[in-house]
């Protein structure tokens, strides 16, 4: 049987998730996403309540610490930060809320992974793209030392004394000459590979502003990072539009700020046509994702941008992606449109709102908890 | 269940070993059991302050997840954990290298002889094993009766009020305990019988006839009145453990008095612990260090010892880290009275030359230091022995926010600022000094409560929420008179929102 600690703490899963005792949800801390800072450093939060209790206010209290420094040289981090190290001890102490770790991208993403509960995904088709990958499974008879292979070659040396008669059992002496050396050598073996295209579409319009923008900036770094834990070769491209569409690199797409109406279906468009030039459907898993605050121009482009997904995008990818970021200028229309048609909860189009900053992780698990 | 095992072999042979030296430095200690677990087990063990069973509750889920997810990401590991109990239990990691083991053995001695000698500590229950274990079957049979729902949220109105209890009662001795015990009972017996509203009745009409007179009537009333019920309103001014406060005076059924007792005795036992961080880090690493650098360690393993060592004594500038602190006070003092630096010749000697090289040979060090565990708490630890020489040595500052640059900056190395500051943290173990005012407020049976405030304003947010957890128990309005922002003011939950009077 499992330590009662277990329920306990399935108990805290559940709080923390929203699940069960609504009113403790608004303790949980703030800010439940891992954060990216460097390349490879991350403040992982925990999740965690306070127990409301009469304290200080802690902003004006301060505190002490010991080092070096000058007065008015700030005093990084915030007190109760880093708790003790070394030894524990029984009683009460608070635990560490947010801690720095430093850790690589595989790491990370399977992370997201176990918090977000997120499936593997099942590759459609069959793997179609030939990689060359070398390993070492046979044997030559040429090659460097260092992959000199001495079990084989003293078999060798063995066989080649007894034929010529040479081997004396009562003094069990082999000696290889250069003819018997066998050496580890490399077989090439060609791959089949999964690959999986990834296609960023996002609404650039004067409605988008900064905040919305950065949402989409964090929305976009999980899923690729999932995605690239999930599939060997990955590619990503990136699609702005306003009222006509264009292919940018990753830093124009984050940094544009366009004015001007909304044509969704011209980002569809290029789209469809980025698929059709680089991307065979049967090769390729493919992701279209696209995030905006939900205008439209018009419904004759909205009826549009439903036939081009009808008619090509949704059969030729593995899901269909929107990410609707509220904004105080978004009508929010498009996804309203979008949920008539396909429903909340259709395998083939995801529909995302996402309110604020804290909803990103909700999101993500959104889109990528069907395992497709 | 049983997921640890008492140490045997080489480990056991290790344990004689040190017990040894710790006999031979005169420590003073409990019988000592070491058992060996995985980490999974130790970092359930801390996530319920060390004790194998306790009640069910989330709370030990969060810490177990923080702690467990801690190790997973490399960022901490425990190495050991011990408790306050007789025998004293210690629990070693199965993993932890020879050294390590050698390190926690000798600092688990050090708690141990403080846990046994340190007076703060003497009036704690050693059997704390069994009785958190009852505490854990009542709460599971409550929650079997009342549902667990019902039962967790009750618990988590508790545990916000769980600080609010009164360190003077550490020195309750056995028959205070046992006379108060009765108390509870009689008490808990009328309020089953009567009912709060023949109390509240009485009650409202006295303060009806007497307001005036509130004060001077008590001792009166507590002679001649044999009904604790109606002395307790009275006396009830100044109280500053509210969770008894509330045990005896709030509307409460049984299970909840009883859950409210349950939690506030497991309160009063981890607060010693609370009150002596400092020292008690502090002893415990002075005497890892000294068993181990003068008696324990093989020479091959110095240069691992003191890495360990100083992994342990790393400083922060967020806060003071108290094994630190502890140690290096330890050892200042046990210097100190080895030669002499300290009373009235030392302290007026005009001459910084002979200050400098003051020795008199007194080798009382090791005494005093014995004596310094025995008697004191972090508080009076620091107000006696710290002094300008120690803090300018130890680098130690204080620092607050500065709102023109949105972050925290380096204040002063001032030494009495620096003391007025640790010691301002340590006031009634790091929390808001609140009492009960007037059980009785505005003759309307509020409660109203007092925040002795010492400079530093509350946290309202939390307040708020804070109040709303007692009303739930008191079930009529709450107030709290405090200082806010340089004003006096009282703030009133009703059941609905939170109003500055």
């Amino acid at each position: 049987m499992d330590h009662p600690i277990k329920r306990d703490h399935s108990r805290f899963r559940k709080i923390v998730k929203g699940k069960v005792r609504e009113n403790l949800r608004k303790y949980v801390s703030q800010g439940q996403q891992i954060i990216p800072k460097g390349t490879d450093k991350f403040t992982v939060p925990m999740p965690s309540i306070d127990i409301p209790r009469f304290r200080f206010g802690d902003q004006s209290q301060g505190g002490a610490g010991q080092g070096q420094g000058e007065q008015g040289d700030p005093v990084a981090g915030e007190p109760g930060e880093n708790g003790e190290p070394g030894q524990g001890e029984a009683g009460e102490g608070e635990g560490n809320k947010e801690l720095e770790v430093e850790m690589n991208i595989d790491e990370l993403a399977k992370i997201l992974g176990d918090e977000l509960e997120l499936p593997n995904i099942e590759p459609k088709g069959k793997s179609q793209i030939a990689s060359t990958v070398d390993k070492y499974t046979s044997i030559g008879t040429v090659g460097p030392d260092s992959l000199k292979h001495l079990k084989r070659t003293y078999k060798q040396a063995l066989k080649r004394q007894m034929s010529m008669g040479i081997y004396d059992p009562s003094n069990p002496k082999v000696v290889p000459i250069r003819h018997d050396y066998r050496y580890r050598s490399a077989d090439t073996k060609i791959e089949m590979e999964n690959s999986a295209v990834v296609i960023y579409m996002m609404d650039v319009s004067g409605s988008m502003g900064e905040e919305q923008k950065e949402i989409v900036r964090t929305e976009s770094f999980w899923i690729n990072l999932w995605l690239k834990s999930q599939y060997k070769n990955i590619e990503v491209r990136y699609i702005i539009h306003d009222a006509t569409a264009k292919e940018v690199d990753e830093d124009v797409f984050f940094k544009t700020r366009e004015s001007g109406g909304t044509l969704i279906s011209s980002a569809f468009k290029l789209c469809k046509h980025i698929i059709e030039t680089d991307y065979n459907p049967d090769e390729w898993n493919i992701y279209p994702f696209h995030f905006s605050d939900g205008d439209n121009w018009s419904a004759d482009d909205t009826k549009l941008c439903l036939s081009l997904m009808d008619d090509y995008l949704l059969p030729n990818s593995n899901m269909f992606c929107y990410g609707q970021v509220e904004s105080r200028y978004g009508s929010g229309q498009f996804y309203k449109d979008l949920s008539a048609k396909y429903g909340t909860e259709s395998d083939s189009v995801i529909l995302s709102k996402i309110k604020d900053k804290d909803a990103i992780l909700d999101s993500i698990k959104d889109f990528l908890g069907k395992g497709k | 269940m049983l997921r640890t095992k008492i140490i045997s072999g080489k480990l056991l042979e290790l344990q004689r070993e040190i017990q040894g030296y710790a006999d031979e430095f005169g420590l003073d200690y409990f019988p000592q059991v070491f058992e060996v677990c995985d980490y999974d087990t130790i970092n359930i063990l801390a996530a319920q302050g060390g004790f194998p069973i306790r009640y069910p509750h989330w709370k030990f889920g969060m810490d177990y997840d923080q702690l467990s997810k801690g190790y997973r990401f490399g960022i901490q590991k425990i190495y050991e954990m011990v408790i306050n109990t007789n025998p004293c239990y210690a629990y070693l990691l199965e993993v932890n290298n020879w050294l390590d083991q050698k390190l926690v053995m000798a600092h688990v001695y050090g708690h141990n002889d403080f846990f046994k000698n340190n007076m703060w500590f003497g009036n704690t229950n050693r059997n704390m094993m069994d009785v958190m274990a009852n505490h854990g079957t009542k709460i599971r049979r409550y929650m079997e009766k009342y549902g667990h729902d019902r039962v967790e949220l009750f618990i988590d109105k508790v545990l916000s009020l769980e600080n609010l209890i009164d360190v003077n009662n550490l020195f309750e001795t056995n028959e205070v305990i046992q006379s108060r015990r009765e108390k509870e009972k009689q008490a808990s017996i009328e309020a089953e019988n009567d009912g709060y509203v023949m109390d509240d009745r009485s009650q409202a009409l006295k303060s009806f006839m007497n307001t005036k007179k509130k004060d001077n009537d008590a001792p009166v009333e507590q002679s001649t009145g044999p009904e604790p019920m109606m002395a307790e309103q009275n006396t009830a001014k100044g109280e500053k453990d509210i969770l008894k406060f509330l045990i005896e005076n709030a509307p409460l059924e049984e299970w909840e008095a009883d859950i409210i007792g349950c939690l506030r005795e497991e309160a009063y036992y981890f607060l010693p612990q609370r009150m002596t961080k400092i020292m008690n880090e502090g002893w415990a690493s002075y005497w890892h260090s000294s068993i181990l650098t003068q008696r324990a360690l093989d020479p091959n393993e110095f240069i691992d010892f003191a890495d360990k060592h100083a992994g342990v004594m790393v400083m922060s500038k967020q806060n003071i880290n108290p094994y630190k602190v502890g140690i290096e006070l330890m050892r200042d003092i046990e210097y100190r009275w080895n030669t002499g630096r300290f009373g009235k010749d030392y302290n007026e000697c005009p001459s910084m030359h002979d200050k400098e090289n003051w020795n008199t040979n007194l080798g009382l060090g090791r005494e005093k230091i014995f004596e310094v565990r025995k008697s004191h708490n972090d508080i009076t630890f620091l107000e006696e022995f710290l002094t300008p020489e120690f803090c300018n040595r130890q680098q130690i500052f204080t620092y607050k926010y500065n709102p023109r640059s949105a972050r925290m900056e380096i204040d002063t190395r001032d030494f009495e600022a620096i003391k007025q500051k640790l010691l301002t943290q340590l006031t009634n173990f790091g929390s808001p000094l609140i009492q009960v005012e007037d059980s009785n407020y505005k003759n309307r049976k509020e409660l109203l409560l007092k925040h002795v405030h010492g400079g530093v304003d509350l946290d309202m947010q939390f307040a708020d929420a804070t109040m709303r957890n007692l009303y739930a128990i008191w079930k009529r309005p709450v107030n709290l008179a405090t200082t806010y922002e340089d004003k006096e003011v009282v703030f009133n939950f009703n059941g609905n929102e939170l109003k500055a009077l």
